[in-house]
């Protein structure tokens, strides 16, 4: 039987906008398994993003619980979900978010300098993650110097780099022209089926969800629709 | 773990225009603050370096200074008889009555200051051997001759070698310069000692200077003399006595730690409009580095790091402009004597590690909102910055 990665139970997120309250999730339940590349799809406000970051460990739920290979994120301090993220997820943003001044090899470094990881060890890690994305002979470029593709591409290594079961991705795609985004898809979708990574991603593209293996619908802060993916 | 010294730099690198003017702004402040601190230091370097380590300086109790100082020629017939006073080879005590007297005299840009005239004996001069002709030659008694510090005579009028003054009712040749390697004697006039109490119609030295053979003779003659109750006389080395001799370095540190404290608000601030700048600029930069990992504290240190470092470039920026200063003459008068003093700036190591360090408190003290500020911005809202 796969194992349960994330198990998300009863999670609401209320927000609370001057006198008006949002309902960004109401009493979401949902079971990730690993190796799973699940991609959560709905209109704007749906939800979909909130519920990755809580996931993700980068917002916290008004209720319910959130487990993360049997540990329960809601309950960490703030310093105790730095570290968790640093040694459990991958990020990868729509809009990059690689450190401009910081070569591709530097940015790629930045979660590891945070690990026991002695100098040499570092350079290998992020040497093989840069080769995993394809991009190691542009490893002393700053991102002004790639392309958007390549710029997500260095931001999927640095989201590799550490090793992380779960790997969050937010958009990913929505800056990118057509043929980058399939390739920085294609390389999700290895990420999940070759090496086990169970990869979340955020999508408005029915396109980029066709890559994923589970597509879950939100609307109003609610599942809507949750369904296998045919592979691609 | 910190984040790496290299993203502080270059990110400060990357906004070059508002680094240069936060480092010009720092740069400035800690320009004043080494330069004013650096007068003083002149005036107490100049005070510090006179003086001879065997020499005993007598003057009358209560007195601040030689030339405030009024001795009976009754006390030096007493005191040469002292033993603890060295001999010459002739068995004479080697002591030395001077006598201080304050003229005024016009300056060469036309204004007038005081200068001090030391009356001096041969003996007075064989006491003081840091004290050299420079140019001419040394006066001789009864001629109305007078050798003045070559470092004044760059500043009075009259006072080249051949031209002639008039002060106290009589007429003044120049007729050598002295050099008194960057002491107190760089601020005075030497004459015969009888000529100098008989033009100012003195009756009284203002100060004896003796000579002991070794320290415990110093310490029993100044003993000898400050519990003499007939005396009413103030002993001390003579090292001692011009060390002392630094009120006038007092209001210039005051107003060199004024100054650098009021424009160091300005600086600070400068330093926070520019650190706030850039930590609205990487708002979502700062957002990403705590989802990947790094805590707070991480945050400020590389805020902080990033903003000493501009303010240690602007630290040696002043120090470098200031050290441009560094052994110029200049001169001013003397609380001690109300007299014109000559003095070196004097940017000493010291100062310059003084003005490194005021400048990174300035820095860091810049910092340290706009780094408390972006540390504390939510995770989710620092993502969605443009």
């Amino acid at each position: 039987m796969p194992e349960t990665v994330v198990a998300i139970r009863n999670l609401s997120k209320i927000y609370a906008q001057g006198e008006i309250q949002v309902t960004a999730l109401n009493d979401v339940s949902l079971d990730i398994e690993m190796g799973e590349f699940l991609t959560l799809m709905g209109p704007s406000g749906s939800g979909k993003s909130t519920l990755l970051h809580i996931i993700a460990g980068i917002d916290r739920p008004t209720s319910g619980r959130c487990l993360v290979q049997n540990l329960d994120v809601t309950g960490l301090n703030e310093s105790e979900l730095a570290d968790w993220r640093n040694q459990n997820v991958g990020f990868v943003f729509q809009t990059f978010n690689l450190i401009p001044v910081l070569t591709a090899f530097e940015n790629v470094e930045l979660p590891l300098l945070l690990t026991q990881l002695d100098r040499s060890e570092r350079r290998r890690r992020v040497q093989t993650a840069l080769d995993i994305v394809g991009l190691a002979d542009r490893m002393h470029h700053l991102p002004k110097q790639l392309s958007g593709g390549q710029e997500q591409r260095v931001a999927i290594a640095r989201a590799l780099v550490t090793d992380p079961r779960l790997v969050v991705a937010d958009e990913p795609t929505g800056n990118l022209d057509s043929h980058s985004a399939q390739e920085v898809l294609m390389v999700l979708q290895q990420l999940s089926r070759e090496a086990g990574k169970t990869v979340i991603m955020v999508t408005h593209d029915p396109k980029a969800a066709a890559y994923g293996s589970r597509s879950i619908h939100l609307e109003k802060g609610e599942l809507l629709k949750d369904e296998a993916v045919t592979a691609r | 773990m910190a984040l790496p010294i290299k993203y502080s730099f270059r990110n400060a690198l990357v906004r070059w225009r508002s680094t240069i003017a936060t480092v010009l702004g720092i740069g400035l402040v800690v320009f004043v603050f080494v330069l004013l601190q650096s007068l003083a230091a002149g005036i107490e370097k100049s005070s510090g370096n006179t003086g001879d380590p065997r020499n005993v300086m007598i003057v009358r109790k209560g007195s601040t200074s030689e030339s405030a100082s009024l001795i009976s020629r009754d006390n030096l017939r007493e005191i040469r008889y002292f033993e603890e006073i060295a001999r010459n080879e002739q068995g004479e005590a080697v002591i030395s009555a001077d006598v201080l007297v304050l003229v005024n005299l016009p300056r060469r840009d036309g204004t007038e200051a005081n200068v001090l005239l030391r009356g001096v004996t041969a003996r007075g001069m064989e006491l003081r051997p840091q004290v050299e002709l420079v140019a001419g030659r040394w006066f001789r008694p009864g001629m109305r001759e007078i050798v003045v510090s070559a470092k004044l005579a760059r500043r009075f009028a009259n006072f080249d070698v051949g031209q002639s003054f008039r002060t106290g009712n009589s007429t003044f040749t120049v007729v050598g310069w002295l050099d008194g390697q960057g002491s107190a004697f760089d601020s005075e006039c030497w004459l015969d000692a009888d000529e100098c109490r008989s033009v100012f119609e003195r009756d009284m030295y203002s100060s004896f200077l003796a000579r002991v053979p070794d320290a415990g003779a110093m310490s029993n003659l100044i003993a000898r003399i400050e519990s003499d109750r007939r005396f009413k006389l103030k002993a001390e080395s003579e090292v001692e006595y011009y060390r002392s001799q630094t009120m006038t370095a007092a209001p210039i540190r005051w107003l060199g730690g004024f100054l650098a404290i009021t424009m160091s608000i300005g600086a600070v601030f400068a330093a926070m409009n520019t650190m706030y700048a850039a930590v609205g600029a990487r708002t979502r930069e700062i957002g990403t580095l705590r989802v990947l990992g790094y805590r707070r504290r991480s945050v400020v240190i590389a805020l902080l790091l990033e903003g000493a470092m501009l303010a240690l470039v602007g630290g040696v920026v002043g120090c470098v402009a200031a050290y441009q200063w560094n052994g110029y003459t200049t001169a001013t008068m003397g609380f001690e004597t109300f007299s014109e003093i000559v003095f070196q700036f004097a940017v000493t190591p010291p100062l310059v590690a003084q003005g490194l360090v005021f400048a990174v408190v300035v820095g860091i003290m810049g910092t340290l909102l706009p780094a408390i500020r972006a540390s504390r911005l939510p995770v989710i809202e620092a993502l969605k910055a443009i």
